[in-house]
């Protein structure tokens, strides 16, 4: 053994947002390996978004008709935007079932007890996953363009619309950052990751006009329903069909969607960031 | 100062309404003088992971103090990071990252350079006999191998106070002896190590001082010699060939020793503490010849660590758990005065 010239501890790096970016971005490399590692992950992630455009796209796609637009892609450039927000709010799940996975592991017992930021662990598993996501949501796009989805309403309009729909999936990431390391265990994150995302996503005006779910109050809460003032606002900013005719009358939060759909995705990391460092503080296998 | 301190550590786990409360700590005081290794020796559920957790920051206890190289361990969390290494229960190790890029991971998480980094993970490959494997992923390593990768991961910065809980455990016993060589190397450089361990055996090789742990309790503390001259004298212990004749030959026996033999129904072995030596060997391989009583194996031993448990606690560490690697060892009490003992 060399320990014989013993180290002395390491010293603080100087400035400590910079340590915590450094030791989140060291994280993040680590899980991105994992996807480089296992392909089978992100070609997977994929082919659920792509199977979900497809099937929604041509089974659905004639039965269920978007007023205020015409045509026979119609219903696909209404579609689009809410399987973009569909897919990208199960992230939720990906980061429960990989924390808890660390977590099973004792990973996270090597990670909390070496000298980095508290925020590293969960700061690098959400990029990694937020990375994976543009990959995803590319791969959905290319899709989307296939089956007949456009973006109609210039550069900058449209560039606004990804950064929203990236923004909401990193919320929801940190969403499951905090499910995963109360559960603790794969199997359980994985469950309750699809108990909760499926009623929220569909629960919206993702897949048909949040006008035709009755009975209203059930309406009301599609209306302000995170996940349809995202939707809402990618249809705004792409000019995609909405299912609102010119002359129809929009509440309120589907009206100001692009600024509700902000509100919602940093009032959920306002919440969620601090609740999951604080349960990796004192998180134990 | 010792290198490790704590003062009346207590853990409870539980006692709400519906759960039975678990002290898993009750007022544990530990001091692990600089460069000595300190083993912690218990059964399962004694409590020595909540203390080694309690000790690496992982764990807040509900009472009690603890300091590592003189740092508090509950008030400056983070500089105890720094003084210290861990290596877990399991093998906490990236199954999809390789040997180099784990151990290249930890080096950077404690702000190594990328090239300082490699340079010690490509060090530390060499000395745990891992350069052959260092470009697999980990995950198609054996249970020995990732031991020695993760017990590599707890050394990248030299740290001076090491934590190893239960390092050997799951091992073959080919492993674990290799084990124990990597582990006698670390104190040689004035590294202090507190380790775990449920095998007598690994306490007694490795550790210059025992704390014996039961129920969160310490029960007994001293160098593997202090605790085995607290039971005394030696152990003669015989196989005998037919089963049938082992209660005849318990009794004969048991004429002979300093305490009532202790007989393991399956093994057909008797243990029988004494103090004549040698030469009260010969006279009860003498006197089991006289009656026909044919033997397979005899030995006289000095006390394992395992008599020591019996002895302080009642039971063999044993009766919690399946036996370990030195099976025979822990030998059922016998009947006789033992009370609670038999399950």
């Amino acid at each position: 053994m060399t320990s014989d010239t013993l180290a002395p501890p390491v010293p603080l790096g100087g400035n400590s947002v910079l340590t915590a970016l450094h030791d989140a971005w060291v994280v993040t490399l680590r899980n991105l390996r994992r996807m480089t590692r296992i392909p089978e992950i992100v070609v997977f992630s994929s082919i659920q978004p792509i199977m979900f455009v497809l099937l929604f796209a041509f089974v659905f796609g004639g039965a269920i008709p978007v007023p205020g637009a015409g045509g026979a892609t119609a219903y696909r450039e209404f579609l689009l935007p809410g399987i973009f927000v569909q897919t990208l709010a199960f992230t939720a799940a990906t980061t429960s079932v990989g924390l808890a996975d660390d977590l099973q592991k004792g990973l996270i017992d090597r990670f909390r007890s070496l000298p980095i930021s508290r925020s590293a662990v969960l700061a690098g598993r959400t990029t990694a996953d937020w990375l994976q996501n543009l990959f995803v949501l590319l791969v959905m796009a290319v899709c989307g363009l296939v089956v007949g989805w456009r973006i109609h309403d210039g550069f900058l309009k449209a560039l606004g619309g990804f950064a929203l729909l990236m923004l909401f999936a990193y919320a929801m990431s940190w969403i499951g950052a905090t499910i995963g390391l109360s559960v603790r265990t794969v199997e359980a994150a994985n469950t309750i990751g699809f108990i909760w995302i499926f009623p929220l996503t569909f629960l919206s005006n993702a897949f048909v006009p949040a006008r035709k779910i009755s009975p209203q109050w059930l309406q009301d809460v599609a209306n302000w329903n995170p996940v349809s003032a995202t939707v809402q606002a990618l249809r705004t900013l792409w000019g995609n069909p909405d299912g609102y005719g010119p002359a129809a009358k929009m509440p309120w939060p589907i009206a100001h969607a692009p600024w509700v759909s902000l509100f919602w995705s940093l009032l959920i990391l306002l919440v969620f960031v601090p609740l999951s460092v604080r349960k990796y503080r004192s998180v134990s296998a | 100062m010792a290198a490790i301190e704590a003062e009346g550590l207590v853990k409870i786990y539980g006692g709400g309404k519906k759960s039975k409360e678990v002290r898993a700590l009750d007022g544990v005081d530990l001091a692990v003088p600089e460069g000595t290794i300190l083993g912690l020796l218990g059964p399962n559920g004694a409590g020595k992971t909540t203390a080694v957790r309690v000790l690496t920051t992982l764990l807040k206890p509900d009472a009690g103090s603890a300091r590592v190289l003189g740092i508090d361990v509950l008030h400056k969390p983070n500089e105890v990071r720094r003084a210290i290494g861990l290596s877990g229960q399991y093998a906490a190790v990236d199954e999809n990252l390789t040997g180099r890029e784990n151990l290249a991971m930890v080096g950077r998480l404690y702000h190594m350079g990328k090239a300082a980094a490699a340079k010690r993970a490509a060090e530390l490959l060499e000395e745990f006999a891992l350069t052959d494997a260092a470009d697999r992923p980990s995950k198609t390593y054996s249970g020995g191998m990732r031991r020695r990768l993760d017990l590599a991961a707890a050394l990248v910065v030299k740290p001076p106070v090491i934590f190893l809980d239960e390092p050997t455990t799951g091992l073959d016993p080919r492993t674990r002896i290799a084990m124990w060589d990597v582990i006698a190397g670390l104190v040689k450089g004035g590294t202090t190590l507190l380790l775990t361990t449920q095998y007598l055996e690994e306490a007694d090789r490795l550790a210059d001082s025992i704390a014996v742990v039961d129920h969160g309790k310490v029960i007994a503390r001293g160098t593997a010699d202090q605790l085995k001259a607290q039971i005394g004298g030696e152990r003669l212990q015989i196989v005998v060939s037919d089963r049938d004749r082992l209660a005849e030959a318990a009794e004969l026996l048991g004429r002979m020793g300093t305490a009532e033999p202790r007989v393991h129904e399956p093994t057909r072995e008797i243990l029988l503490p004494v103090s004549g030596g040698a030469q009260l060997l010969v006279e009860a391989i003498r006197e089991l010849d006289g009656l026909g009583i044919k033997i397979d194996d005899v030995a006289l031993r000095r006390p394992t660590l395992d008599d020591v448990f019996l002895q302080l606690t009642g039971r063999s560490t044993e009766d919690e758990e399946q036996a370990g690697p030195e099976f025979g060892e822990g030998l059922e009490p016998a009947q006789a005065g033992q009370e609670g003992a038999v399950r």
